[in-house]
């Protein structure tokens, strides 16, 4: 087994029942495993609902440390498409030419300083700051802001131990309210300026509401893009070719951040509430009950991929479900996509080989199964071109 | 040579012309209003919804099983309904008439 390799843990339970259990804080999860299954259910939002007590729908529960609902992600149709109307415009806006602009700026400055190291923990000091930094171009606030960040770690919501800690979210709870509260005093071009502009339905947004977005702005894409980017590289350690095909090859691109998300599935799962008694896999749900669309079974369905659990870099049917499916699909999957393309295109311009030196992989407990979703640490040294 | 006409859900009709490539991608050079193509191509976001005609479905062909199962779960979805990233520009795509979904 390659040390890059994500092996799929779901297979056995996907092909013979379709679904897997774990439990989770006593609020027990169905795992939906089977591709149809997960968009089925993550399009019938009336039976499964998302606008459930606010941290319920995310696995592991966040009910115990969160108070304020994350919009629009906690918030179900009608309501949530009134939010994704007036939000959308300023997520799509790393299609900008300025926007990627500065994008490529970012990611060139840290690929260069880490090639001018003899060791670079990924994690840490290449994934965390270049997620941190590129965040501050999709808030629009200055590029200092990202040092804050970076001093809080890989994790908003979890400690070292995985488990849930009250107190790391409360830093960024705080530090939300104060943002929120400055942008008041001062307003700006920043997100939080223009949230504090916006109306829906007539109505301007409140601080909760404003305070709900921006965490979902935050957590949402913090260990996600830290695993793609982690992974991608660990990735390219083994498969150099692959990167020098992008280098020959840069029409490929898009294609690759593609099979490169499907294939890691930085976000393992998403919860739903069930509304009402209903069956999925001819398996009884009972309501008030939670399943969870698992995105990282449905991207290695064999009913749907050819070779699953191989990279294929310019795959060209490929239906994967990493950014979720339907009305709740990913807010900042235009940002997203973004990064991975432009760290493909730099690592593809200036690396020449990047070898593994050391690591510990971050395994996810998930009742039955065992998904590796990345790496605690992963030690590497780059070579230039 | 294909000239490939979009009319947009604000009924703004726009004639472009392509020789290559997928129609999602001339859409998107091209800035037509209601065709985003988040994915790039690869069929697993389904903003390049298009319907087509009657007798330009017929030309063109039905969707591929994987193009089909993602436009099933798509609420506006109908008979003629198409995802343009699917469709390749060739001769036979000249004079296409195709309604944006979105």
């Amino acid at each position: 087994m390659k040390k890059s390799a994500h092996p799929d843990p779901f297979k056995e339970a996907r092909l013979e029942k379709g679904y897997g259990e774990m439990n989770d804080q006593d609020d027990p999860v169905k795992m939906l495993l089977r591709h149809k299954d997960v968009r089925k259910t993550a399009h019938n939002w009336k039976t499964f609902q998302s606008g459930a007590t606010p941290g319920r729908i995310v696995v592991p529960s966040e009910v115990d440390i969160r108070d304020t609902r994350q919009i629009p992600f906690e918030v179900d149709p009608p309501m949530h498409g009134e939010y994704r109307a007036v939000l959308d415009a300023w997520f799509k806006r790393p299609l900008d030419a300025e926007y990627q602009k500065k994008l490529t700026q970012q990611i060139n400055a840290i690929v260069d300083d880490v090639l001018t190291k003899d060791k670079v923990e990924v994690v840490g000091e290449f994934s965390l700051p270049l997620q941190s930094r590129a965040l501050t171009l999709l808030l629009n606030i200055p590029y200092e802001e990202a040092q804050t960040w970076i001093s809080w770690g890989t994790h908003v919501f979890r400690s070292e131990g995985e488990a849930l800690d009250g107190d790391k979210a409360n830093i960024l709870y705080d530090y939300i309210d104060s943002q929120i509260d400055k942008a008041i005093a001062q307003p700006g071009e920043d997100l939080y300026s223009v949230l504090l502009d916006t109306e829906v339905n007539g109505k301007k947004l409140t601080k909760e509401e404003i305070k709900g977005i921006i965490i979902l702005t935050f957590a949402g894409g913090r260990d996600t893009v830290i695993n793609a980017v982690t992974n991608s590289i660990a990735y390219f350690s083994e498969h150099p070719k692959s990167l020098e095909r992008i280098k020959n090859e840069p029409e490929i691109t898009g294609k690759a951040v593609e099979e490169l998300i499907r294939y890691f599935a930085p976000l393992t799962h998403m919860g739903r509430v069930v509304t009402e008694d209903t069956q999925v896999c001819e398996h009884a749900i009972k309501a008030d009950s939670r399943v969870s669309l698992c995105w990282a079974s449905a991207n290695r369905d064999e009913k749907v991929f050819e070779n699953p659990n191989e990279i294929v870099l310019d795959r060209k049917m490929n239906p994967h479900v990493s950014f979720g499916f339907s009305h709740h699909n990913c807010l900042g999957a235009t940002h997203a996509r973004q990064i991975m393309k432009t760290l493909l295109t730099v690592l593809s311009e200036k690396i020449s080989t990047i070898e593994i030196l050391d690591y510990k992989e971050n395994i996810e407990e998930l009742g039955e199964f065992n998904r590796k979703v990345g790496y605690d640490n992963i030690n590497v040294k780059f070579n230039k071109k | 040579m294909a000239k490939i006409t979009f009319i947009t859900s604000d009924e703004e009709t726009v004639t472009v012309e392509g020789t290559s490539g997928s129609v999602m991608s001339l859409a998107v050079e091209n800035n037509i209003k209601g065709i985003d193509g988040d994915c790039g191509g690869v069929c697993s976001c389904a903003t390049c919804h298009v319907y087509l005609t009657p007798e330009d479905l017929e030309k063109i062909g039905e969707a591929s099983e994987i193009e089909k199962d993602m436009l099933e779960l798509d609420d506006d979805a109908n008979e003629y309904s198409r995802l343009c990233c699917q469709l390749e520009i060739s001769d036979t795509l000249d004079g296409v008439i195709l309604k944006v979904a979105k």
